[in-house]
């Protein structure tokens, strides 16, 4: 992975020094609070319902055991024992007093992270697909152009004042696992006579005006990336509209002004940068950056593993995680393992600091000191052999770990609603948690398949539920609180946004109904193979509502 | 409003003037992009100075032909959330090569001043911040991660020896 050399450690370490001096000026009333937020908002600090959040980047997922043990003494030490991993492959820490933040930043930089640009108007943490660099259907790694756009966007001193936040990703494997239809930008990498380069999607994005983003160019060769990326984000920055927040993101400019004219737009200014106006990466840098992310040096084993087959055919329970949580790697005998964060009955994405503790020792014993964070809020240790699994799923099962359910019905993206949102309308937390009781069976779960529910507890859509085979969005009526279901979203290389389904459904009345429509989906499907979203977009959404208002 | 240039606190020699309201004799005025772009060749028989105040929804293309006669450009930042100065800066700078001063005016505040700076705008009309703390703002980063208007060397050269 990406280490920080001279340059990358002066920075974060000034950022330290800046933000102590922002929040001491805060502190002593020299800084009202309306002139604080845009500082503390460029550097993930949040005003929530009951205190300050801090959300701490981790740039595209990744992290080594050293860093993880960090953020578990954050949570040990300034927060209530644990931290909550975010869809943006970020952590949040939510009871963190202000008066310790620059401190927290400080121990953050001991281990080369930071929080900068976490949140507020500008350019965020670029994300990527969890498995990168270890796949087996993966065509590039997307981490080195990841972190090529991580030091571009850092303090960019023309795009920190945006419209709106903006958010890119990069996936380089076949299936999108990265959600880039979904997002400002979106990067696909691809290969054209031999140069390397990327397809380019933007005006993707959820919130209260879904859109599916637009394909602006097919292929921006590699060394042009950065220079194409400018003339977006400078046809954003001038064109984009700032008179209504609700109407700010990027995907409403491109929409405004349709695709052909936004694209029109982008080449235009692309043409007309002058030579010295170009970024012209040297390629030693390019090089340089690459030479981070070489696959790591694995020992040759045979595709099959004894120890492995025999645990299978022993150990049920083993068997059940290693068909539900394992991920086709590109080395033979080897595996990425997902450590699923979505025990039933749980809060999706949360860990303890022990929880971080364990996962840290796991991966510096069993996973080449590299772990990753999903977006759908899960961690994954990306390369380990299929040997160490029974050893590492009973370490992981001991520590309420091994939950069998990578991409099943109970691996919902949760966001933390009205528990901790003041931004929410309605309660996510205890509505998810009411579903993964219903579908709980690990029988029932696997029979049902690969199903993704996302639940959001207001229209801004943390919790993706625009793009969740079934979506849940929480809604205020009148003081009470309705859940919206939609039918239909994906967030993969066939990115669609789901549709509703019909009227709200009462919080009580939301387990039931799902329930109905999945044992309808098992009566209708052609095969066992044929997943909910494919017999959804087979037979049409109708035998579906039905089933989700029958009555019962 | 105190004004800082290039590290110090200067005597402010330019008025605004808004509107269409008569230039006197002798003075240094901006006007909007509007009435500049009206009158430029008026404008330019005056044998003082001639400056153009620009707001956020002005396209500073617009004043290509007339750079060379213009000796101050004023960059309207309304409120600090309000980002496009910044690309108008960067176009003037950089692809335009103007040379004169670009002033940030507006609701200037002290930790916009670095990424202003970068911009190429060395000069600030602010009440906001005193000269020691806009001194400071300047410093408070020794290495750029990109190319801008400013002139700083990014580190992806400073790694490689240029």
């Amino acid at each position: 992975m990406y280490r920080y050399d001279e340059f990358d450690a002066q920075i974060v370490k000034e950022r330290v020094a800046q933000f102590r001096g922002q929040v001491e000026r805060r502190l002593s009333g020299e800084l009202l609070e309306d002139e604080f937020k845009p500082l503390r908002l460029q550097n993930g600090v949040y005003l929530q319902l009951h205190a300050y959040m801090l959300r701490v980047a981790i740039p595209y997922g990744q992290l080594s055991a050293r860093q993880m043990r960090m953020l578990a003494r954050i949570a040990r030490e300034y927060d209530r024992n644990y931290g909550h991993f975010t869809t943006r492959q970020n952590i949040q820490f939510n009871w963190v007093a202000l008066k310790d933040i620059p401190d927290v930043l400080a121990l953050l930089a001991e281990v080369e992270m930071h929080a900068i640009q976490t949140s507020g108007n500008c350019i965020r943490n670029t994300t990527s697909d969890h498995y990168a660099g270890a796949a087996r259907d993966e065509i590039m790694d997307p981490r080195p152009w990841c972190e090529i756009i991580r030091q571009w966007s850092t303090f960019h001193p023309e795009f920190a004042f945006l419209p709106r936040k903006f958010k890119i990703a990069v996936t380089g494997a076949a299936h999108d696992r990265a959600a880039i239809r979904v997002h400002d930008i979106g990067l696909h990498m691809r290969e054209r006579d031999g140069v390397r380069g990327f397809e380019v999607h933007v005006g993707g994005g959820q919130g209260r005006t879904p859109h599916i983003a637009a394909l602006v160019n097919d292929f921006v060769p590699e060394d042009r990336l950065l220079d194409y990326l400018e003339a977006i984000m400078r046809v954003y920055n001038l064109h984009g509209r700032r008179d209504n927040k609700y109407k700010a993101r990027i995907k409403i400019l491109v929409n405004e002004l349709g695709e052909e004219e936004f694209t029109r737009q982008v080449e235009a200014e692309f043409a007309a940068q002058r030579s010295h106006e170009k970024i012209d990466l040297p390629q030693a840098e390019i090089d340089r950056i690459h030479a981070y992310f070489a696959p790591p040096e694995l020992a040759t084993k045979p595709e099959t593993s004894d120890v492995f087959e025999a645990a299978k055919a022993s150990d049920k329970v083993f068997a059940r995680w290693a068909r539900t949580n394992l991920h086709p790697h590109v080395t033979p005998g080897y595996t990425s393992v997902t450590v699923s964060l979505k025990p039933i009955g749980g809060l999706a994405g949360d860990a303890t600091d022990a929880q971080m503790e364990i996962i840290a020792n796991l991966a510096e014993t069993y996973g080449q000191d590299d772990i990753r964070v999903s977006h759908a809020q899960n961690i994954i240790l990306a390369h380990v052999a299929l040997d160490d699994l029974p050893a590492l799923h009973a370490e992981l099962d001991a520590a309420g770990l091994a939950t069998p359910n990578e991409s099943l019905i109970t691996d919902l993206i949760v966001c933390p609603g009205l528990d901790y949102c003041n931004l929410a309308n309605a309660r996510s937390i205890p509505v998810g948690q009411a579903v993964q009781k219903v579908f709980a069976d690990p029988d029932y779960q696997e029979d049902i398949g690969r199903l993704h529910i996302n639940i959001s507890g207001c229209i801004n859509a943390c919790g993706h539920h625009h793009v969740g085979h079934i979506g849940i969005l929480g809604v205020d009526r009148k003081g009470e609180e309705f859940y919206q279901i939609t039918f239909g979203g994906r967030a993969d290389e066939k990115a669609a946004i789901g549709d509703i389904a019909g009227p709200g459904l009462k919080s009580e009345d939301v387990p039931g109904a799902l329930k109905r429509v999945v044992d309808r989906y098992r009566e209708l499907r052609s095969g066992k193979d044929e997943l909910f979203i494919d017999t959804l977009g087979r037979l049409g959404h109708d035998p579906f509502k039905e089933a989700l208002y029958a009555a019962d | 409003m105190p004004l800082i240039k290039n590290g110090a606190e200067i005597d402010d020699i330019w008025a605004y003037v808004d509107g269409e309201a008569e230039l006197s004799e002798g003075g240094c005025f901006t006007v909007p992009l509007g009435r500049f772009l009206a009158e430029a060749s008026t404008l330019a028989e005056r044998n003082t100075q001639v400056g153009v105040r620009l707001s956020p929804d002005d396209d500073a293309a617009l004043l290509e032909p007339y750079l060379q006669q213009i000796q101050l450009i004023e960059i309207t930042f309304p409120k600090y959330t309000d980002g496009r100065g910044f690309s108008q800066a960067q176009l003037l700078r950089r692809r335009f090569g103007y040379e004169g001063e670009l002033r940030a005016v507006g609701h200037v505040l002290r930790d916009q001043l670095f990424y202003m700076n970068r911009s190429g705008i060395y000069a600030y009309e602010t009440s906001r911040a005193a000269l020691s703390e806009v001194l400071e703002a300047l410093k408070e980063y020794s290495e750029v991660y990109q190319p801008a208007a400013g002139g700083r060397v990014p580190v992806f050269r400073k790694r490689h020896g240029n």
